[in-house]
């Protein structure tokens, strides 16, 4: 099974992502901030990587380029999930190694359809949920 | 919905677009046309329906067809197609087409223009190899609303997000505060026009790959045999058609035959692919 880390400081959001994530047919991890979710990485590399933007300790953008310096950090597949929904936010975010951009709010089938083009999951997949 | 009000939807909706509905859809007329009766100031549903017994207003007609027939559309629906048209239906054509340099392609069911307009941004991406080629990109639809929608090329948040690889927003969009605006080159590259599909196709020319998904579920068994009939006529003999994963051709025409391990893409009968292995 496929593994996914939620980052996000809303514990509603992390739930709602969660599901999502669970029903696509992946397990899943929760973390609260960026440095939580770099122990995590360092403990267990996920799959794919669920991230929001703005968070206290560590943010999500500062997360990212520190994973991208790990060892195996080019593995996972990281989605930005933010408020953020400007242009320069996106272009900073896919600059500095974001796979795919989700401007909040989102649901189960924008989550599924990223899944789906960077081929975390085949169209079957999809329709399960 | 009483049913005798049911039937006068079913019979003018068949009569007028082709479209099948069937009881257990019912509560899609409440859904769809309660916004087209407020918009005409009817009080009810059950007011409007009453009017269209008497002699209806054609506009309120046309109303109520395009409020059913409007579909559920997204940028690269469902992906795989648009896999399928740059891996398999392109390299056929950028071989076969290499003389003339011209390409010829038609959305039959166009909708608000993701499915058009996401074909163009694919070809826009295939550069270099496409210089020089004269692309026509046709899309039709019933509805002359969701036309002059399409032609504008603005979209919400929630639009770009639903299929759109976000690679593609940056490059072809811009940002409008919450809404999206396509960029002037790719609008260019697709000219709408409305169509009815159970009327005449032949002033529209001839086409080298077809886009007709998602649209025939909602015809009966001589409308769909009428319009792929049609289709089929449009179609160069080396041509393609995409329809949609839950649509076939089996027991309806046997003008097109499916393309092995292709979902949704046939080739005519007389159709010569045989390096691309087609179905017998």
């Amino acid at each position: 099974m496929k593994s996914c880390l939620v980052v996000d400081d809303s514990r509603v959001v992390r739930k709602v992502a969660r599901r999502i994530a669970e029903d696509l047919g992946f397990t899943c991890e929760e973390a609260e901030d960026g440095q939580k979710a770099y122990e995590a990485c360092a403990d267990n590399m996920p799959d794919v990587i669920l991230l929001d933007w703005n968070m206290p300790v560590m943010t999500g953008i500062e997360f990212l380029e520190r994973l991208r310096e790990m060892p195996d950090g080019n593995i996972p597949k990281v989605i930005f999930c933010t408020t953020e929904n400007d242009m320069e936010h996106i272009q900073r975010a896919l600059q500095t190694g974001a796979d795919e951009y989700i401007m909040k709010p989102f649901d189960g089938e924008i989550i599924g359809n990223k899944f789906l083009q960077i081929g975390l999951i085949e169209p079957e997949q999809l329709n399960q949920g | 919905m009483r049913i005798t009000d049911f039937d006068l939807y079913k019979e003018l909706l068949a009569q007028k677009s082709g479209l099948v509905i069937t009881p257990d859809k019912s509560y899609l007329l409440d859904s769809r046309l309660t916004p087209v009766a407020k918009k005409w100031g009817y009080a009810s549903l059950e007011a409007m329906t009453m009017a269209l017994r008497g002699v209806p207003d054609r506009k309120l007609v046309q109303d109520v067809v395009e409020a059913m027939t409007t579909n559920e559309t997204s940028f690269f629906r469902d992906t795989k197609p648009f896999d399928i048209f740059k891996d398999v239906v392109m390299k056929h054509m950028l071989d076969a087409r290499q003389g003339q340099k011209s390409l010829k392609i038609w959305c039959a069911a166009c909708s608000s223009g993701q499915e058009p307009y996401s074909l163009a941004m694919l070809l826009k991406e295939m550069g270099a190899q496409l210089n020089g080629w004269r692309i026509d990109i046709l899309a039709t639809d019933l509805s002359e609303d969701i036309l002059d929608q399409a032609k504008r090329g603005i979209y919400s948040q929630f639009e770009v997000q639903r299929g759109m690889p976000i690679q593609m927003l940056v490059k072809y969009f811009k940002q409008d505060s919450e809404r999206w605006l396509l960029n002037d080159d790719i609008k260019r590259m697709v000219r709408f026009q409305p169509l009815n599909l159970l009327e005449p196709m032949t002033s529209l020319g001839r086409f080298d790959i077809v886009f007709c998904r998602n649209v025939l579920i909602y015809f009966n068994e001589d409308n769909k045999r009428k319009v792929l009939k049609g289709i089929s006529e449009r179609l160069e003999s080396d041509g393609f058609l995409f329809m949609g994963g839950a649509e076939t051709v089996l027991g309806i025409t046997d003008a097109f035959k499916p393309m092995q391990g292709q979902r949704g893409l046939y080739i005519t009968k007389g159709g010569k692919h045989d390096v691309l292995g087609a179905a017998e």
